[in-house]
């Protein structure tokens, strides 16, 4: 695949003729889908393939090493979130954590109570598993968003009943980038005592997240979505919640997340989050400035274009448009041959006939829902970047909707 | 995910335009499921169809279908162009992925409703045709699935 140049991908892509950017290079803007394993991250799990090798559960002092940096990488863990090491829990990845967190809180409360509380606009890790417990018999409370995504507290506060035994909200949303008001989410869920989980998936090590400040007693990250390694995650399950075992074999992570220690994948991601609470401050100011850069270009310079998600309460490197009359796809191809990567919420790229529930749930109909573009930055993200895929962004709007019959009836009748 | 054949037509669209005055003019899909196709028809007295333009709003494999569609009944007449299958649409582009049929069905309706519109136009029954239907969706899911 794409060797690496001073840290950079260089891009590969046949372009077949086609004009590549200027640069060269693959400009990466789908962030929020993955991101790329920082050569500190990397350096640090090297080791832990052939040097140390051993399985941290072992006897031997051959397995100590293996077993201080598990230790090592739990503290990190916790810290970025004001945990306690004890209280983190590492697993396959932010689904699995989804699924542990909604599927062993439902079994281990159901003597209190059948019922759930969520919001539409969760990932499917959520989402399906929230179907999967409705044909088990609990009854699931779907929350609506305004139009920026955003819960709204008193739907919530209204929706808690006597046998309402957990509440599970997105910290930040995936397409949209909105972020959910948690601490206050954490307040009503605490005075009602009903448990509350977030999945964090998409905040962890981007936005800062206390988990005492913010009453949290479950969350879900993955180590890949802040320069840390693919195939591991945590669950943070706060002192005294009393949720069991999902994954069910050894006596790992105390003897509640069964299976040998991935060390490469935990070294991996406590180091990641060691970075991400160290470079967040400074990462935050710069992402946020490129992303207010790019977000006032595109919504200056292409008309009938709608910024999705709020405006200010956003990650500070997510920005989701929709471009009137045109589709999503087809966007994504003709940025794809200029080396541009991105992602979309049409039908088209869910491989469903539907665009993407977030959309729908912000109140968009179908067709503009078809036409939105995901742009994810990270810390690499240049304004140089940023100007070439505005400026080739243009050119593309512009073309597909000189094709567009739906552009066509528009201008028709503007000009009755 | 796509042929080349495909991405030549996505990238470089033969016949994209409106005719003014056209003959026959139909517009097939629905912005829900994300893929509409509008096909104008400019077809002579010996009921040959003497030029074809198309607009499409959707992804790559509905704008590479209807540009395939258009090349296929340029030139042909009415009834020549009423054979223009789906299939032969496909297969003319070297395939398409399953998720992408619908895309192909689409052009072949939008044949049928431009072909329906010129009819109607002219008070002639074209044999074989029958009125298109708007959304390709729901037939779609009987015969593909």
């Amino acid at each position: 695949m794409a060797e690496r140049i001073a840290g950079r991908p260089v891009c590969n892509i046949n372009f077949k003729g086609k004009k590549a950017n200027k640069m060269s290079k693959v400009i990466y803007l789908d962030n929020a889908a993955t991101t790329q394993v920082s050569e500190e991250v990397l350096n640090e799990m090297l080791p832990y393939f052939r040097q140390t090798y051993s399985n941290p559960s072992a006897v031997y002092s051959f397995a100590d090493e293996g077993k201080k940096a598990v230790d090592n990488a739990r503290e990190q863990a916790a810290e970025l979130i004001g945990a306690k090491t004890e209280e983190i829990y590492f697993t396959g990845g932010g689904t699995e954590s989804d699924n542990w967190a909604l599927k062993a809180a439902a079994d281990a409360y159901a003597s209190k109570g059948k019922h759930i509380i969520t919001s539409k606009i969760e990932h499917h890790a959520i989402l399906h598993t929230c179907k999967y417990l409705e044909e088990h018999g609990y009854e699931v409370t779907y929350l609506d968003v305004d139009e920026d995504g955003k819960i709204s507290l008193k739907e919530l506060e209204e929706a808690i009943r006597s046998d309402t035994i957990l509440i599970s909200i997105m910290t930040a949303n995936n397409e949209i980038g909105t972020i959910e008001p948690v601490a206050e989410i954490g307040r009503i869920a605490h005075e009602n005592g009903v448990l509350f989980h977030t999945d964090a998936v998409q905040a962890y090590g981007h936005i800062p997240i206390n988990v005492d400040e913010m009453n949290i007693d479950m969350l879900s990250a993955s180590g890949h979505k802040f320069n840390g390694p693919k195939g591991i995650g945590i669950m943070y399950i706060r002192k005294g919640v009393k949720i069991r075992s999902f994954i069910h074999g050894g006596a790992q992570e105390r003897r509640r997340r069964a299976g040998t220690s991935n060390v490469p994948g935990i070294v991996g991601f406590g180091k990641a989050a060691q970075i991400a609470g160290k470079t967040m401050e400074e990462r935050n100011v710069k992402e946020t400035a490129i992303r207010d850069y790019l977000i006032d270009r595109v919504l200056s310079e292409i008309s009938y274009t709608r910024l999705n998600g709020h405006r200010t309460d956003r990650l500070p490197n997510n920005v989701n448009f929709c471009f009137r009359f045109v589709e999503g796809e087809s966007m994504l191809i003709l940025l794809d041959q200029l080396g541009v990567c991105a992602s979309s919420g049409s039908a088209c790229t869910s491989g469903s006939l539907d665009p993407s529930h977030v959309l729908l749930a912000i109140g968009l109909p179908h067709e503009i829902a078809h036409g939105s573009l995901r742009l994810t930055l990270s810390e690499e993200t240049t304004l140089e970047d940023i100007d070439f895929v505005v400026d080739e962004l243009k050119k593309i709007i512009t073309r597909l909707r000189s094709m567009s019959p739906l552009y066509e009836d528009f201008v028709k009748n503007q000009n009755k | 995910m796509y042929s080349e054949k495909v991405m030549d037509h996505f990238n470089n669209p033969r016949n994209v335009g409106e005719i003014e005055n056209a003959s026959g003019v139909g517009t097939v899909g629905n912005a829900k499921c994300g893929d509409i196709m509008r096909m104008y028809f400019d077809i002579d007295e010996q009921g040959i169809i003497r030029d074809v333009k198309f607009k499409t709003f959707g992804c790559g494999a509905a704008v590479a279908t209807s540009s395939m569609a258009t090349e296929l009944v340029k030139g042909k007449t009415v009834q020549e162009a009423l054979e223009v299958t789906n299939k032969a649409v496909m297969e003319a582009l070297d395939g398409l992925p399953p998720v992408k049929v619908h895309c192909s069905l689409l052009a072949e309706e939008a044949i049928h409703a431009a072909l329906w519109d010129y009819a109607k136009k002219n008070n002639i029954v074209i044999e074989g045709l029958e009125e298109p239907v708007d959304d390709i969706s729901e037939k779609e899911e009987e015969e593909e699935y």
